[in-house]
């Protein structure tokens, strides 16, 4: 485990000399070769890189969901190459919240019981699972669609029910993938205004995006290619006139 | 999640896909269904032996004269010297263990009262038939000896008779005309019921004597017996007395050391015991037989569940992402494979017991269905869920989440 120094904060995801190797046949293939980087409670970051540049392996491993064949990542102080399996399934139930391109949401399934899924697999249990969920849905402008299924919402509101699931365990950051990728683009702005909004009230938020446009949202790039991180700048002003 | 949770999980995905689901569940309803069809019928054809024999009672022996090996060298029964009252009266000095023993001829009669006629059979016995046959009477009373042995003109019913020929009204006091020889009816009988594929219950008892004189007709001896029957004590081995019986008996009769018996005792409950014996080892082989489509049953829920796990790879993904456990998973699928066949064995059970009482109505069998089978295809049906479950759920939650994401 990391252990912080005592003045200054925990990182939500501090990674050292991230590496992972991927064995296909005879090749050994470095999808990351040496990533370091800390992101702070309340930051706003976008990670960009093009297809193969290992974009994926790290958005996997700040979810949990990989483990780094050697380099350390920790998630709110805890060295995730610890952990078990199911270890790792309960760290991304309470500080996690995943939202997907596809949204992932259970087909023939109310908005609010997608939203209370999360919390039917936390332990200790939550007393009142309803509640929070509704309040996540009205976080998200959804309060009147409650009992709307999937096939009854568009595609920004049916993105808008994964962010509420994504709330509704009140995880330390909130880790989307290509959010936008599959709506249009006056919607991928509410979406993306919705997660702006949420960070202005202290959530972590990471996006993974090839769209500078998108990434123009955030307030920290975090640039990959070929299995190295090439830029750790703020989001300047100038980059969201360009993508705008 | 909880086990509710589990449950509530199972029953949207298997609503989800009814028509599957219960095509899934055919294999389970039509194994359940048919043990269930084959123990009521192997358990209802026992039960029926097993009432005979109460009927009978266990402790009761039937001597015949003559061999009754048919086919058998020494001729048919008849050809021996008959059964007589000498013999009767050396079985009740001489042989020890006895609670009582009667005497026995079979006849039929049309019987009449007023202008209604029935057919029925005759058995003229001693007086101590009733407690050789354990048969107590719901009206009126039983002859004694002394009326016996003076030949009265005496008649108990049997039920059936009782209830042809007067319906609803008291037949004590009245009187029956048996082949134009007029009775006095006496007592009636309690049911005792089938036996044998016979009705115990349509016949007659008159006085031995009364009916060798009156209604037999052809006697060869004028003591002739056609059976004897006794019924053993309950403190006695029925085998023992039945060999001491024996012994009486070849003495009375003076029957050589070398020669054959000229007369045969049978225990007709032991030949019931018998046949309740094959019917339950017959019905024991059809049930597991059944069972058999259990299994395949099983198979069929285990393809499916395959199937499901693999159409279901995303949502095992999410499911992961968002922090279900491996044994989350893993319970969520065998409760769904469990479910599937509870609800088969349900329906099953539910079709099973609707063709037995089918066949009961339409073909008369006497079925039973007993809460141990009831018990034993419900726990069935959820262990086949378990089996044939676990290798499906046991895939699903292995699944690596990262690639159950990206699942197309």
């Amino acid at each position: 485990m990391i252990q912080a120094e005592p003045q200054t904060p925990v990182p939500v995801v501090a990674a050292r000399d991230l590496r992972k190797t991927y064995q296909l046949g005879e090749q050994q293939v470095h999808a990351l070769s040496g990533v370091s980087f800390d992101i702070q409670r309340g930051e706003f970051v976008a990670i960009m890189g093009p297809s193969g540049s290992g974009k994926s392996t790290l958005m996997n491993m700040i979810g949990a969901l990989d483990v780094p064949t050697s380099g350390q990542l920790a998630i709110d102080g805890t060295d995730i190459g610890l952990l078990s399996r199911d270890e790792l399934a309960a760290l991304r139930n309470h500080t996690i919240g995943f939202v997907f391109q596809q949204f992932n949401l259970l087909a023939r399934t109310s908005a609010l019981d997608n939203v209370k899924l999360p919390l039917t697999y936390s332990r200790p249990r939550v007393a009142d699972p309803e509640a929070i969920a509704r309040r996540c849905l009205e976080q998200v402008g959804l309060g009147a669609r409650m009992d709307h299924v999937p096939s009854q919402l568009s595609g920004g509101q049916q993105q808008r029910v994964a962010i509420a699931r994504a709330l509704v365990n009140s995880p330390s950051l909130i880790l989307a993938d290509e959010p936008t990728g599959a709506l249009d683009s006056a919607t991928s702005i509410e979406i993306l205004q919705l997660f702006e909004s949420l960070n202005a009230q202290g959530m972590t938020v990471i996006m993974v995006t090839h769209e500078l446009d998108v990434a123009a949202h955030a307030r920290r790039l975090l640039r990959v290619r070929d299995g190295k991180l090439v830029e750790d700048a703020p989001v300047t002003s100038r980059l969201a006139e360009v993508a705008a | 999640m909880t086990l509710a949770e589990f449950i509530a999980t199972a029953m949207i995905a298997l609503r989800r896909n009814v028509l599957r689901s219960v095509l899934t569940t055919l294999g389970i309803i039509i194994g359940v269904g048919s043990v269930i069809v084959m123990s009521a019928i192997g358990s209802g054809a026992s039960k029926q032996i097993e009432a005979q024999i109460a009927s009978l009672g266990t402790n009761q022996l039937t001597i015949f004269p003559g061999s009754m090996n048919v086919g058998g060298r020494q001729g048919g029964a008849g050809s021996a010297p008959p059964l007589t009252e000498k013999d009767l009266r050396a079985i009740r000095e001489n042989v020890t263990g006895l609670v009582a023993a009667a005497g026995n001829m079979n006849g039929s009669a049309t019987v009449v009262v007023g202008n209604t006629n029935w057919q029925t059979q005759i058995n003229g016995s001693s007086a101590e038939i009733q407690a050789v046959r354990d048969w107590p009477l719901t009206a009126g009373r039983f002859y004694d000896p002394v009326e016996a042995a003076a030949g009265r003109k005496v008649a108990v019913l049997g039920a059936t008779v009782a209830r042809e020929l007067y319906g609803e009204a008291d037949p004590v006091g009245t009187n029956v005309r048996l082949n134009n020889v007029p009775f006095e009816v006496i007592g009636v009988l309690s049911v005792k019921g089938q036996a044998g594929g016979r009705d115990q219950d349509d016949v007659i008892i008159v006085p031995l004597a009364t009916a060798r004189s009156r209604l037999v007709g052809r006697v060869r001896v004028p003591d002739e017996i056609g059976q004897i029957l006794v019924k053993v004590d309950d403190r006695y081995e029925v085998s023992e007395v039945q060999a001491d019986l024996e012994r009486v008996l070849r003495q009375r009769r003076r029957i050589g050391p070398n020669a054959m018996d000229n007369f045969s005792v049978r225990n007709f409950a032991e030949f019931l015991a018998t046949r309740d014996a094959t019917a339950r080892t017959l019905s024991l082989l059809l049930a597991s037989a059944a069972a058999i489509s259990l299994i395949v049953g099983g198979i069929g829920i285990m393809n499916i569940m395959l199937v499901s796990v693999t159409e279901r790879t995303r949502e095992i993904g999410l499911r992961m992402a968002i922090g279900a456990s491996g044994s989350d998973i893993l319970g969520q699928f065998l409760t769904e494979a469990v479910l599937l066949c509870l609800a088969g064995g349900f329906i099953g059970l539910t079709l099973g017991a609707g063709v037995s009482v089918l066949i009961s109505t339409l073909f008369g069998w006497p079925v039973y269905i007993s809460p141990a089978v009831v018990l034993m295809a419900i726990f069935a049906s959820a262990s086949v869920g378990v089996i044939f479950g676990y290798v499906p759920a046991r895939r699903a939650s292995q699944l690596n989440p990262i690639e159950a994401l990206r699942y197309e």
